[in-house]
């Protein structure tokens, strides 16, 4: 029974990785147009983020991430 | 020349189009993916919008690149006012594009936007039918963003400032996702270590295993019981009850009980019961404010109305943007056709025709000249004219209109919801049972408190209004997916309740019964007479003129020198021949002989003036809508502010006898409130800014999209589409779903029957209470579900652009 003492740790410390996730996922934008998005990866050009839009990232609210 | 009268055909049709298609009205290629016209979030063209799309200019054959320089200077003042400067020098505006509706459309526009210079970054979101610009400076024009999109086929307006530009603008459903997300992960981590103590796990293992639960459990209600603590508490400070004070009882007294065990080494808790209950009530609740979130950024994603803003005239003769709250009242405005007024004004120089349908209820357009007053909300048709405001905005007819409502609002506060109303009964009931219960114990057992206590508790727990909590929002979730589906949106799970209960029927006449274009019935004899008028139509805006354009089949005549003088009409020489299409005294100036011919005529120099029968336009589906209701035994009434002739010829029409004609504002209120005093509750019907106040005095109110912003804004229901049968079609759903409801509430009352009288005798385990709380929950949900498999077939199957827009 001694290997529940890891195990449980090891059960929520997964947890708390997926609800973090969740949790990034959320705070960047990503369920914001989830249809637009879906068709979005059937656009063809993946090209490298031209860098005047790589400059403006860090507000990700306006911005091509 | 025939060329060009094709081209004013699909001109003057626009407008009208009553189908929900939103035909664009100078191109005669269809936007780059369009597959059918109508797919777009396009705000069902209505009679009140005129902009971009209507076009302002009188000329049929308008270039792409001209109708963004067609569009009124106000229009394109208030584009300029909405580029909100970032912290870092940029500019950024949020362009709504009705039109976007696929992957295809998204990358054109994103490709064509950020190959400009002036363009930092530009992203579509398809959900929202926007388009996010980062513009190079704060000062970059967004116009020419605009006729670019124009030239790819996209309307393009900009969208409210304050307007939902994404989910984390909307704080409260980000918490209540927080929220959701942390109750499930403690849940399913409880559940876990539950399923290790049912199957057996003993003394130091099952010891262990309740403290790590307890550790998990703490906090997570401490955290996602909040919404629920808020508003419980809320609901005691002011002596009421609602649904969250029995389940935060219940989960708060689960939680102590449950504590208390563990650190006693006991052998029942109830960890998994209370946070598997919060997860189940956040989910919910939080699927009913993903409802009526989607319903009011739809609301809001609909064409504005009043205007923001005004071209206020200084000194020196130039025009400049002034925004509303800043217009000055003596200040000179100029109004260009096609613009709302923006505060109550009196005209100072210039003629015109006036609409003032959404003001009054008067349907046909009126002429106004110098020292005419103008509401504000009045749409201005054909000239410029220069006015002067008399009032502020905060003082002019659209705030008081407001304030009316507002005050209005009153009667419907007093509605309580079907939940709570449950809520009132139930709580004294099951808490009077766990005292009983507490006290029986005490007596058989001879005072053994801790056992009494537990059993007592016990019984509050397995009692928790899961189900009940439940029963409600899920049906309305569904029920209002289904309404979206059909176009309609819904701004509150209440107002399905209130719908369900109706005793009568109240309809606006224009705009709601109507279309508010006008169309024409009787027309001149003469085949000379029809050409000439219907090219001398073509060259006019006015909307009687772009019925007569539409509805005559004639090849129109060959015109020189059409022009349009506002406030009277067109004239033109036809075959050498002066031409005249307007007011009837006008036309009759230059007629043979003067008779008495109604408006509008039309008559050549020297000869007979004759005249065009102009009526309204039913709105389809009206005297079916009509039908409907007096079938079901539903009395319907029509209120409207138009003159008592033309009240009673469309009540005629659609089978109304109850009429009642002229009405003001206060009238209207006054005619509802007496309803509510006999103890009837009233649906009703209207669009305009007259019917605002009437709409939230109404027991339950819809509107058609084209209602102005006041009247979207306080009706529960609008339908997109330009159907009236919507009504009639949102009461069955209100209907059905109040069936299901009742059906939930049945499920969770027999849930109870069978569960009390376990707890009561002290054989509820968590094992139990798990099961029968999941259970009933599941079972109310499933219930719920069957709204969707309760569509009937739609009479039409019509793909429409509204179900898109919103469904997306």
């Amino acid at each position: 029974m001694t290997i529940l003492t890891i195990l449980i740790p090891v059960t929520l410390f997964m947890g708390v990785v997926g609800l973090a996730a969740f949790f990034w996922s959320l705070r960047s934008h990503q369920y914001d147009d989830l249809s637009g998005d879906a068709e979005r990866i059937l656009f063809d050009d993946d090209k490298p983020l031209p860098a005047k839009i790589a400059r403006t990232s860090a507000k990700p609210k306006e911005t091509i991430r | 020349m025939l060329l060009k009268a094709d081209a004013t055909f699909v001109y003057a049709q626009q407008p009208t189009a009553e189908n929900g298609k939103k035909l664009d009205p100078y191109q005669t290629t269809a936007p780059p993916c369009v597959a059918p016209v109508n797919n777009g979030a396009a705000p069902v063209p209505n009679r009140g919008d005129h902009g971009w799309n209507a076009g302002a200019g009188k000329v049929p054959e308008i270039g792409v690149q001209d109708r963004v320089a067609k569009s009124s200077p106000l229009d394109r003042a208030q584009t300029r006012a909405s580029v909100r400067p970032l912290a870092n020098g940029h500019g950024h505006i949020v362009l709504s594009v009705p039109a976007i509706h696929c992957g295809a459309c998204v990358a054109a526009i994103e490709r064509s936007l950020n190959a400009r210079d002036d363009v930092v970054s530009a992203r579509v979101n398809l959900t929202l039918r926007q388009a996010s610009v980062t513009l190079a400076s704060s000062a970059t024009d967004p116009l020419p963003m605009i006729e670019n999109l124009a030239a790819l086929g996209f309307d393009a307006t900009h969208a409210d400032a304050g307007g939902p530009d994404n989910l984390a603008t909307d704080p409260a459903g980000g918490r209540l996702l927080r929220a959701l997300a942390i109750a499930g992960f403690g849940a399913a981590n409880i559940m876990l270590l539950s399923v290790g103590v049912w199957s057996g796990a003993e003394a130091q293992t099952r010891e262990t295993f309740h403290l790590v639960s307890a550790l998990i459990a703490v906090p997570v209600v401490a955290y996602a019981g909040q919404p629920f603590f808020g508003s419980a508490l809320a609901a005691l400070r002011a002596r009421r009850t609602n649904m969250d004070v029995p389940i935060s009882l219940g989960v708060l007294l689960a939680l102590g009980l449950s504590l208390f065990e563990t650190l006693r080494g006991g052998e029942h808790v109830f960890f998994d019961a209370a946070v598997t209950l919060l997860f189940f009530l956040l989910a919910g609740r939080y699927l009913d404010h993903l409802m009526r979130e989607k319903a009011r950024s739809a609301v809001t994603g609909l064409t504005r109305l009043s205007p923001r803003g005004a071209m206020v005239r200084q000194d020196d003769g130039t025009l400049v943007y002034v925004q509303l709250a800043d217009v000055p009242p003596g200040a000179v405005l100029s109004i260009a056709p096609h613009e709302r007024v923006p505060v109550d004004a009196i005209i100072v120089d210039g003629g015109t025709d006036l609409d003032r349908s959404l003001v009054t209820g008067e349907a046909m357009p009126v002429t106004a000249g110098p020292g005419d007053m103008l509401e504000a909300g009045t749409l201005n048709l054909t000239g410029t004219v220069l006015v002067r405001a008399l009032r502020t905005a905060d003082t002019s007819f659209l705030a008081q209109m407001i304030q009316m409502q507002t005050a209005a609002e009153g009667g419907r506060a007093r509605y309580v919801r079907i939940a709570d109303r449950a809520a009132r009964l139930y709580a004294p009931v099951v808490h009077t049972l766990a005292l009983a219960t507490f006290v029986g114990w005490m007596l058989a057992t001879g005072g053994d408190w801790q056992t009494s206590a537990f059993v007592a508790i016990s019984v509050l727990i397995i009692t928790c209004p899961c189900a009940l909590g439940l029963a409600v929002p899920v049906a309305h979730v569904v029920a209002a997916g289904r309404l979206m589906r059909m176009g309609i949106l819904m701004k509150d799970g209440a107002a399905l309740e209130r719908l369900a209960g109706i005793d009568h029927a109240v309809f606006d006449k224009t705009g709601t019964l109507t279309t508010g274009t006008p169309t024409i019935g009787a027309v001149p004899d003469d085949p000379a007479i029809r050409s000439a008028a219907r090219a001398l139509a073509q060259h006019a805006i006015h909307p009687a003129a772009r019925a007569i354009a539409q509805h005559l089949t004639d090849l129109p005549a060959t015109i020189c020198g059409a022009t349009e003088l506002p406030g009277f009409g067109v004239e033109g020489t036809v075959d050498g021949r002066l031409a005249r299409l307007g007011r009837a005294d006008w036309v009759a100036e230059i007629a043979k002989d003067s008779a008495q011919t109604g408006s509008p005529a039309v008559a050549f120099q020297g000869g007979a003036a004759s005249s065009f029968d102009l009526t309204e336009t039913l709105r389809p589906g009206a005297a079916d809508a009509i039908a409907a209701f007096k079938g079901s035994g539903i009395p319907v009434a029509m209120l409207s502010g138009d003159i008592a002739d033309r009240a009673n010829r469309i009540a005629g029409a659609v089978g109304i006898a109850d009429v009642r004609h002229g009405a003001t504002p206060a009238e209207k209120i006054a005619t509802l409130d007496a309803l509510r005093r006999d103890g009837h509750r009233a649906l009703m019907i209207g669009d305009g800014l007259n019917d605002a106040a009437a709409l939230a005095a109404a027991h339950v109110s819809m509107a058609p999209a084209s209602a102005s912003d006041a009247g979207r804004t306080a009706a529960d229901f609008i339908f997109l589409r330009d159907r009236l049968d919507a009504v009639p079609a949102t009461w069955r759903v209100a209907s059905e779903t109040a069936a299901i409801v009742r059906q939930n509430f049945a499920l969770a009352i027999a849930y109870n029957c069978i569960a009390i009288p376990l707890a009561v005798a002290g054989l509820v385990t968590p094992l139990i209470a798990a099961l029968a709380m999941s259970g009933s929950s599941i079972l109310v949900t499933l219930n719920a579900l069957r709204l969707n498999r309760a569509e009937t077939p739609r009479p039409q199957p019509t793909p429409s652009v509204s179900s898109q827009q919103v469904a997306a």
